[in-house]
């Protein structure tokens, strides 16, 4: 297969154009999710299909692309969709954060901050915040059209009687410019802060819940919590073992079966960057 | 394009796929940072007037048969360049569109066009509006999603009541429309989010 | 080490490698052609044409073979290669009626006009592996069976008499499409028909099982199963007459249920309605009491049964999306995995100190 049997970023025109009036409205109606027809992809759904798609109707030849899972571009449905994309449209792709135009995701922010013009497309498997309080899709539109939200405080408020703290560690909601609760997708609360005000935009789709949603530019985010229980990220007590950071998410390995551990950065370039000014300084 | 090209009409875009990525990011960014002036539709051949460019590459980039297009008066000349290229069916009238394309002159009250529901407040209408005049640092003052800080603009021969329209548009929230401010070659979006002081 | 699983663009290209060469199998055994699978393995073909929704055997075979037979994920390649497809049109209403038939069987009439036809079934085989067959495949000639022209549908000679409702759509309504808009609800019942056509057999089966063990009765009757070929015509609007464009298989299955009645009409059996393409009398059957199921709203009958919940069963039933995301969790999640391990070993410290604290207060 070569991408010359297929329209430029495989989507036809008329697919493309559903596609693009859903970001549009995405982005003027922040974090409410807007339904589209999604279509179905050559890869399977789950594994990214909403954000390709959103990344196929945005994408242009002079576009830098970036593709990481779980912050790493060398995982292994990073590369394939990175591949993909480089079949597709024959754009170019990158590794480094600042070089990119577009950075697909699935898990993480990067660590290092985002400029304006970039646009960050997230892969969303499930969009609705409320899902875990309410399977029924047509509850949960009822609930964001009447910001019926108190179910949302109360479950979080039951972890702190239950824990002490609200036990949520991903996919943590957020409420956007004040109006809707948003899932932020699966990423790490570490990188909730970094949706706040983001100077870059983001894109978030959901190919398989057929959803798309937005949040523009210098748009507030804020990572529900209580007075009394403001909202924290996870911290380390280690650093990373490769580049020594001790501001990035680690991910953490077994390094045998007695239980030694190592912690090194899950954003591979942040890491990687941090290792070359290292050398270069020495 | 195997059908026969009408005699008398402009043609389109050229390479459509490449064209209408490039008119929608120009779209992407208006809409996701109110008060930036973009330009679009350049390679367009002129459209039929008084269609500027800018408002014809957006229509050629969104629209299609799934988009009923309403054309305020003044704009009617260019219905049978914009069906023959978008293949969109006309709207009984501007309540009924999905978008529509007027002049600033010719801007009915906004809340006659489609502002959706609580439930979809994404049904609702995108407007173009041609405007006399666009350029940045004007008497409006933007603020709002896609802002930073600030951001200010001149639009001109809007109607007199448009701020007083655009604050109840604003306040119905998330209802509402949105707009794509063009002129000539250069567009600047609205949505509805956008706070627009005097 | 673990990084090893970032494995790249080698991995890739080994493990797809590595792929073909199981595919292929014993190069010693001659390779299967898709026109063989297209002839011999005619029922996954069609499982493949029914749940990929798209009527085209060749492809199908392809499909399978270059799935290993695996039929989901041969639906999943079929799926991607429609969805690329440019659409012309709607075609006409395809008139099942006017089918060629290969089988027709009701439950509800000993006789009917044009009668019982047993066709190529399963139904009354002994379920015996045949060895002989091991070596001889060729079958014995079959007695050629002359087919009576005209077999009108079961069901419009019962309508004939009023005896059951008859079907609320209209010609040249404007028909749902799931995979033109998002689907939405409450979803009305060519969606739903639609959706379940697509659906999983396996899901569809279980559910349709589930109505008969009473999570959500319907007392179905087979009001009658045909396996045949009709022609499909489109209307092209430039010509204004509808031109034919080919034959496809379908199975149709028609079940009778549980008899509805008021007091301002009078008692009428309801109907269950399934249609899949080519031969797939066990998908179409199971199709028609999951649409007798989730009609329970619009007859008025208590929702009690996951097989009367539209919006359960709608989001459930395609396998090309129950597979993508149950093996999904395949995919790396260890970002997410360490917040969950950093936030229950802080939670145990917090109750360890919380406990300790307890015990020197108690001292």
């Amino acid at each position: 297969m070569t991408g010359a049997d297929y329209n430029f970023a495989y989507l036809d025109e008329q697919t493309k154009r559903m596609i693009r009036r859903a970001i549009l409205k995405a982005v003027a109606i922040p974090g409410y999710q807007v339904p589209f027809a999604a279509r179905e992809m050559p890869l399977p759904y789950g594994w990214g299909t909403g954000g390709i798609q959103v990344t196929a109707a945005v994408i242009g030849p002079d576009d830098v692309l970036k593709v990481i899972d779980q912050g790493a571009d060398d995982t292994t449905n990073a590369v394939s969709i990175r591949r993909f994309f480089r079949r597709m449209a024959g754009v170019a792709t990158t590794e480094h954060t600042a070089e990119a135009t577009i950075i697909q995701t699935r898990h993480r922010i990067p660590e290092t901050p985002l400029a304006a013009g970039q646009i960050l497309v997230y892969q969303v498997p499930i969009p609705e915040p409320l899902r875990w309080l309410e399977p029924r899709d047509t509850e949960t539109r009822r609930m964001h059209a009447l910001r019926d939200y108190g179910a949302m405080q109360v479950n979080l408020y039951e972890d702190i009687a239950r824990h002490g703290a609200i036990a949520k560690s991903y996919d943590y909601p957020v409420l956007v410019n004040g109006h809707y609760i948003m899932s932020p997708s699966p990423i790490p609360k570490f990188d909730n802060p970094k949706m706040d005000r983001s100077p870059a935009l983001q894109l978030f789709g959901a190919g398989r819940e057929r959803r798309i949603y937005a949040v523009p530019p210098h748009t507030p985010v804020r990572s529900l919590d209580f007075d009394d229980y403001p909202f924290t990220v996870q911290r380390w007590d280690e650093c990373c073992a490769l580049c020594g950071a001790t501001d990035s998410f680690l991910d953490e390995m077994i390094m045998d079966d007695r239980g030694s551990r190592l912690f090194i950065c899950s954003d591979s370039d942040y890491c990687r960057g941090r290792q070359g000014a290292g050398e270069a300084a020495e | 394009m195997t059908a026969s090209f009408p005699a008398g009409l402009a043609p389109g875009f050229a390479d459509p796929a490449l064209a209408a990525q490039v008119s929608f990011r120009a779209a992407l960014t208006a809409l996701s940072e109110p008060g930036c002036l973009v330009a679009l539709g350049h390679g367009l051949a002129p459209p039929p007037p008084p269609l500027g460019p800018a408002a014809a590459a957006l229509a050629l980039t969104l629209l299609d048969h799934d988009t009923p297009l309403w054309l305020s008066p003044a704009l009617r000349p260019a219905a049978a360049y914009l069906r023959f290229h978008c293949g969109c069916p006309p709207a009984a009238g501007p309540e009924a569109a999905r978008f529509a394309v007027v002049t600033a002159a010719e801007l009915p009250p906004l809340a006659v066009f489609a502002a959706g529901s609580d439930d979809y407040p994404d049904h609702s209408a995108t407007v173009i509006v041609d405007v006399a005049g666009l350029r940045a640092g004007g008497p409006l003052v933007l603020s709002g999603p896609g802002i930073a800080d600030r951001a200010t603009l001149a639009a001109d021969g809007l109607p007199a009541d448009f701020l007083a329209c655009w604050a109840a548009n604003r306040g119905r929230f998330p209802r509402g429309v949105d707009l794509l401010l063009t002129c000539g070659p250069l567009l600047c979006g609205l949505p509805r989010t956008t706070l627009v002081g005097g | 080490m673990y990084v090893a699983l970032k494995g790249g663009e080698q991995a890739i290209d080994n493990a797809h490698a590595w792929l073909a060469e199981e595919r292929r199998g014993d190069p010693s055994v001659p390779a299967l052609s898709a026109t063989q699978i297209a002839g011999q393995l005619g029922l996954a073909v069609d499982r493949v044409m029914a749940e990929g929704a798209l009527h085209d055997r060749e492809l199908a075979a392809l499909a399978i073979r270059q799935a290993r037979g695996d039929l989901i994920e041969a639906i999943f390649l079929v799926r991607a290669y429609r969805t690329t497809l440019p659409r012309f049109g709607t075609a006409q209403p395809v008139d099942t009626a006017a089918m060629a038939l290969q089988r027709r069987v009701s439950a509800t009439f000993k006789d009917i006009p044009g009668g019982q036809i047993l066709g190529p079934t399963f139904d009354y085989t002994h379920r015996l592996l045949d060895f002989a067959a091991a070596a001889d495949p060729s079958p014995a000639p079959r007695a050629a069976e002359p087919l009576p022209a005209a077999m009108p549908r079961v069901l419009d000679l019962m309508g004939a008499e009023g005896l059951i409702e008859t079907p609320p759509a209209a010609a040249g309504d404007a028909v749902a499409d799931l995979t033109r808009e998002p689907l939405d609800f409450p979803a009305g019942r060519d969606l739903r028909l639609q959706a379940l056509a697509r659906g999983d057999e396996g899901f569809l089966l279980a559910l349709g099982y589930s109505t008969q063990r009473g999570y959500g009765s319907t007392h179905p009757f087979a009001g009658e199963i045909r396996i045949g070929t009709v022609a499909v015509e489109f209307v092209p609007p430039e010509l204004g007459f509808a031109v034919a464009l080919g034959d496809i298989d379908l199975t149709e299955c028609e079940m009778v249920n549980q008899f509805k009645g008021s007091a301002m009409a009078p008692p009428q059996f309801t109907r269950g309605y399934g249609l899949v393409f080519g031969h797939g009398e066990r998908k179409a059957m199971a199709m028609a009491l999951v649409d007798r199921a989730l009609r329970a709203a619009e007859l008025g009958e208590t929702v009690k049964g996951p097989a009367q919940d539209v919006e359960f069963v709608l989001s459930h039933c395609d396998n090309v999306q129950a597979t993508g995301f149950v093996e999904h969790l395949k995919l790396p999640h260890y970002v997410d995995f360490q917040s969950e391990l950093e936030l229950v070993r802080r939670l145990r410290r917090a109750a360890a100190a919380t406990l300790a604290a307890e015990r020197e207060a108690a001292e």
